[in-house]
């Protein structure tokens, strides 16, 4: 007979390295590019051009060109995505073709985004002209996100009881009146979940925008939407690989800001959802 | 097998445009109902008529088909994708699938077997039906969830909180809510699905009561398990197994002196 205790403590000791596994080196590498970064942050390095080949100055025109690829991306990806998800969760009919539409965007997101980089560049850049900029990037940024954002917001359509849409159709509220007003106000938090990923996800990617926006060295701000523009992730490649003898300070201190970019971004989301969760009333 | 139509009524009045049995108030008129869902067949040649400001209770045990009956009326089931319907439905004489189903579903309200309070407040439950028809003005809205809150027996409980939760309320007090939303769209017909299983004999009898008054102004059909509040509340009482109708009559009639000994069994409790 195995004893109940020694098979519980085995299970537990497992359990919890597999925790300890992820939770090290990812406290490991934040802790390593604090450590670095953090002492290349000053007004300067936010706020200047970079000078000197990038070797000094600051990363400015690359902190507005992420934020202004993520804003772009996100005006473009959230009202498609959620009403992508709307019509799939909520109108769709059950069959074979609406099963196989749903199971290619949930592996779309899977799909690795250099992929997504030459699809940008072949439909955007070249063949709607757009040229590489700020529109075409967005664009491929919201095209790579959209499966995550309408898988996401489908589940969170979905998880709102389904008595709720009864009740509603039961006292004579339209369909549409009853998604409007019941479905998607307790949707909210499931779909700025899918926001929250998919922000941080075209904030961070390199490939998309490579060949669709990304420019190697700008000295001024873009202008408009179709200016090209520099851009945190492509500008870490940059400095780590394509120009000699870069300070590891900047370098340490572009991840920094990159990574404190796309966590105030999701600290936004976050708050926004904890006061739709406060409403939640069942 | 077609069911012996147990309604003599229907029989001297089967010939269509009669004016007359509107005016002795026949609400719905059904004519040889069958409903499916997928392969399986849960009403079979159900055909019977429902009178204005009555109560008519319909019993059986489980999967009889009491509930599917039910949600045929304000066409409910046909969220269901795999449901499939023939025979009619007739509302005043005119069948249900011809009626916009948002208008026909203000018309015929129901109370689901759970409270089943929507995330909103108090106030904007009661209000929520009356909104969706188009109504904004607030103090049209706050005049309506006093008349309906005050006919559901809860005004005076709900008064001071009208902002809260509805689902800080006791489960008795949801169930007179979700009554009070059903009636503030003023409906003619309200269906009730087993609104007392969740309940405590307390709450059942405030349920009860609220049901015997409002059928001065509605027509009621109460779907329950219980044979003991169908003797209740019913002026008439459907014995559904099986998906067919077995029998229909007067509730005292059911009660004492049942056509069928099918009916009787199960009135008796001996099996269901």
């Amino acid at each position: 007979m195995k004893n109940p205790h020694i098979t519980q403590n085995i299970a537990f000791f497992f359990l919890f390295l597999a925790t300890l596994l992820i939770v090290v080196p990812v406290g490991f590498i934040v802790f390593v590019i604090i450590q670095k970064g953090l002492p290349a942050i000053d007004w300067q390095f936010l706020s200047d051009i970079p000078r000197h080949g990038m070797r000094a100055g600051g990363i400015f025109p690359a902190i507005v060109g992420t934020v202004y690829l993520v804003t772009g991306t996100i005006i473009f990806a959230l009202p498609i995505g959620l009403l992508a998800a709307i019509y799939l969760s909520e109108y769709s009919k059950e069959n074979l073709l609406m099963r196989l539409i749903k199971l290619a965007i949930v592996n779309l997101a899977g799909v690795p985004s250099v992929v997504y980089g030459l699809f940008g560049l072949a439909l955007f850049v070249i063949f709607f002209k757009f040229g590489a900029s700020i529109l075409s990037g967005s664009l491929t940024l919201g095209i790579m996100i959209l499966p995550i954002i309408i898988t996401t917001s489908r589940e969170a359509l979905e998880s709102v009881p389904y008595s709720f849409r009864e009740v509603s159709l039961s006292l004579g509220a339209s369909k549409w009146q009853t998604i409007r007003n019941i479905v998607l106000p307790n949707a909210v938090p499931g779909i700025l979940t899918g926001t929250i990923l998919g922000l941080g996800r075209a904030a961070g990617e390199t490939a998309p925008i490579l060949f669709t926006v990304a420019a190697f060295y700008l000295p001024q701000l873009p202008s408009s939407i179709f200016d090209q523009a520099m851009a945190l992730p492509y500008h870490l490649y940059v400095i780590s690989t394509q120009v000699p003898n870069v300070d590891e300070k900047i370098r340490y201190g572009t991840a920094f800001v990159l990574l404190a970019l796309v966590l105030i971004m999701n600290l936004v989301a976050i708050i926004i959802r904890y006061k739709f969760r406060k409403r939640k009333k069942w | 097998m077609v069911n012996p139509v147990r309604n003599k009524k229907l029989e001297e009045t089967s010939g269509r445009n009669n004016q007359e049995t509107i005016s002795n108030g026949v609400k719905f008129e059904i004519h040889d109902l069958n409903i499916w869902f997928g392969p399986a067949q849960v009403i079979k040649h159900v055909n019977m008529e429902i009178r204005s400001n009555e109560i008519l209770s319909v019993i059986g045990p489980a999967n009889s088909g009491k509930t599917t009956f039910l949600r045929a009326l304000n066409r409910l089931n046909e969220l269901n994708t795999n449901y499939r319907i023939t025979g009619a439905i007739e509302l005043e004489r005119e069948d249900i699938r011809g009626i916009k189903v948002e208008e026909l579903r203000r018309k015929i309200g129901m109370v689901f077997a759970l409270p089943l309070p929507l995330p909103l407040s108090i106030f904007d439950n009661v209000a929520y039906g009356i909104r969706m028809h188009g109504e904004r003005g607030k103090k049209k809205l706050e005049e309506k969830v006093e008349e309906t809150l005050r006919q559901a027996y809860l005004w005076e409980e709900v008064k001071d909180r009208l902002s809260e939760s509805a689902f800080k309320l006791s489960g008795g007090q949801q169930q007179r809510l979700c009554i009070a939303r059903t009636l503030a769209v003023r409906p003619e017909v309200v269906l009730f699905d087993e609104p007392c299983s969740g309940l405590d004999p307390i709450s059942t009898a405030k349920v009860e009561d609220a049901m015997v008054k409002f059928k001065e102004k509605f027509t009621i059909v109460l779907v329950t398990n219980n044979v003991k509040q169908a003797a209740r509340v019913g002026d008439k009482t459907a014995f559904f197994l099986n998906g067919e109708l077995v029998e229909l009559d007067k509730t005292d009639r059911i009660f004492t002196a049942p056509q069928d000994k099918r009916t009787d069994g199960y009135v008796r409790g001996k099996f269901g």
